[in-house]
């Protein structure tokens, strides 16, 4: 058994990196893996944690008052109460996260529920790239949670992937 | 760009030219849009706000727009400056006063303002004399595109643009007109359309947007529902107000002069004696009389100052605009100095009697 690149512990991750045209091979034993793919995937979602961790202590007071109420956003932490108190949404992924609460919401201000008027030219290839993006963050992040390492590799590739078509998707400059 | 050169100038849009341009001081548009791959600016850390700043930063400088930008990394400014930049109508006060790396790309003419990372990652303004929507639309449309090309903006197919405040989702558009109703304050008729434009969802704000004071009877109409209506839609109820509010003023001028032409003419003159006599002046005191000098020119009661003149003191006369020319910060008192001195200068080099 291969041991950990960066520790002497088992390691359980062995991925292969093509980076700028050059091949890494890395071994990585649990806690080097979750912080290696956390690191590579997304610089803030340290800070993801952190601010969930504190959302659960604060949801467990009240938790008994509001008894629907809706997990924190997987993308950005912020919780809808979070997000009342502050008027002021996370992130984009909140609105699908929270759609049926902001669409009273939004009624309540707008009187209106759907959007007219001006629309992306790259709709919707770039759109549903976007929220591909979120998706596979998500589940990238669930697949470390789980510890399921191969999965997390395979996830961040395809978040790779996603990431060079969006770019090339967009005229070069 | 110099900031020390902007003292000497004014912003295009304050040049009194453009349609019924002696009630309307000018058209804004500006439209909230947000980068689909950050989280928005209030959940940013110090370092994500940076990359952001980076990122639209670069973008903003290779835009091939018909007006050059230049970028100001506003959180890199003296607070003195940032307040001249809010002076000018370049950043928002909320912009201002945010705390983390950003910025904004001023065209030369000052009319086209991109601001970077304020409550949401860009928010694009187009700035135009008189009343000229239609050609702010077109500007910024034309920039949105071009931004568009560059970036993946925040979108959903239901609620439109994605803003970090739901007040201005969808279109994300603010579509303002600047008024100048002397007429319709001095009779108090200003309450009803207060009222008015409250019924139909439309909001009223002064000189310097959200919460600020309307001062020298100016006043913003600007829609508040941002989502369910096309941009044009909003235009349109927005054009269709200010003409009705425009038909009013200009009634009430046509009686006030009617019943009381010597009051009004008195009233205008002692206005611009004071403005040109003045050894000490307060920034009230300052707007109120600039507005009746400002009434007074458009209705040929008085000819001793050109409207784009007295439309730049009321911008040039605030306290970091003084302070700039001046190099040097003052005290309150020794702004009201500062500001007596500068308008007694400014009316005499303007003045088209002794310039002829
Ligand atoms: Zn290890
Ligand atoms: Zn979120």
């Amino acid at each position: 058994m291969k041991k950990c690149e960066h520790c002497s512990k088992p390691a359980v991750l062995h991925i292969t990196e093509l980076q700028d045209g050059s091949v890494e091979a890395h071994h990585l034993c649990e806690s080097c893996a979750k912080e290696y793919l956390t690191q590579s995937s997304e610089p803030e979602s340290v800070e993801v944690e952190s601010s969930l961790s504190i959302d659960e202590s604060d949801d467990s007071e009240t938790a008994e008052a509001a008894p629907q109420e809706q997990p924190p956003c997987p993308n950005c932490g912020i919780t809808f109460k979070e997000f009342r108190s502050l008027g002021r949404l996370g992130c984009a992924h909140d609105y699908s996260h929270f759609r049926e609460e902001l669409t009273r919401l939004i009624e309540n201000i707008h009187s209106e529920v759907q959007h007219v008027g001006k629309v992306p030219k790259r709709q919707p290839d770039a759109s549903r790239q976007q929220f591909d993006l979120i998706r596979l963050k998500l589940q990238l992040k669930e697949a470390i949670d789980e510890e399921n390492y191969e999965k997390a590799a395979g996830l961040r590739d395809q978040i790779r992937q996603v990431e060079l078509e969006l770019r090339s998707s967009s005229p070069a400059t | 760009m110099n900031l020390d050169v902007l003292t000497q100038r004014s912003g295009e849009w304050l040049r009194g030219t453009g349609p019924e341009a002696d009630i309307v001081i000018s058209s804004r548009i500006r439209l909230a849009r947000n980068l689909a791959e950050f989280p928005f600016v209030n959940r940013a850390s110090d370092a994500v706000r940076a990359q952001i700043e980076d990122f639209l930063r670069e973008r903003i400088e290779k835009l091939q727009g018909r007006r050059p930008l230049t970028y100001l990394r506003t959180s890199d400014l003296e607070p003195l400056d940032r307040q001249f930049l809010v002076e000018r109508q370049l950043i928002s006060r909320e912009h201002a006063e945010d705390h983390g790396q950003c910025g904004v790309g001023v065209s030369s003419e000052e009319n086209v303002s991109l601001m970077v990372n304020e409550e949401d990652h860009l928010r694009m303004q187009v700035l135009r004399s008189g009343m000229d929507l239609d050609a702010a639309w077109a500007e910024i449309n034309e920039i949105d595109d071009l931004m568009e090309q560059e970036v993946a903006y925040a979108f959903d197919s239901q609620f439109g643009y994605l803003t970090a405040c739901p007040t201005n989702v969808g279109t994300g558009i603010r579509v303002s007109v600047m008024l100048h109703l002397p007429a319709l304050v001095a009779t108090k008729e200003i309450q009803k359309v207060f009222q008015a434009l409250q019924k139909i969802g439309l909001a009223v704000r002064g000189l310097y947007g959200e919460g600020s004071q309307a001062m020298g009877d100016f006043y913003q109409i600007s829609n508040q529902v941002t989502l369910g209506k096309s941009e044009i839609d909003i235009m349109k109820s927005i054009k269709d107000v200010v003409a009705q509010i425009l038909g009013y003023e200009r009634r009430v001028r046509t009686a006030l002069v009617k019943e009381n032409r010597q009051a009004l003419h008195d009233q205008v003159s002692r206005a611009f004696g004071i403005l040109q006599n003045a050894q000490t002046i307060s920034s009230e005191e300052t707007m109120h009389l600039l507005s009746s000098v400002r009434m007074g020119v458009n209705l040929g009661l008085i000819d001793d100052v050109e409207i784009p003149t007295v439309n730049e003191l009321f911008i040039q006369t605030q306290p970091a605009h003084l302070q700039k020319l001046r190099h040097q910060k003052l005290e309150s008192a020794e702004r009201n100095i500062a500001r007596a001195a500068y308008i007694r200068q400014r009316l005499a080099e303007n003045n088209p009697h002794t310039s002829a």
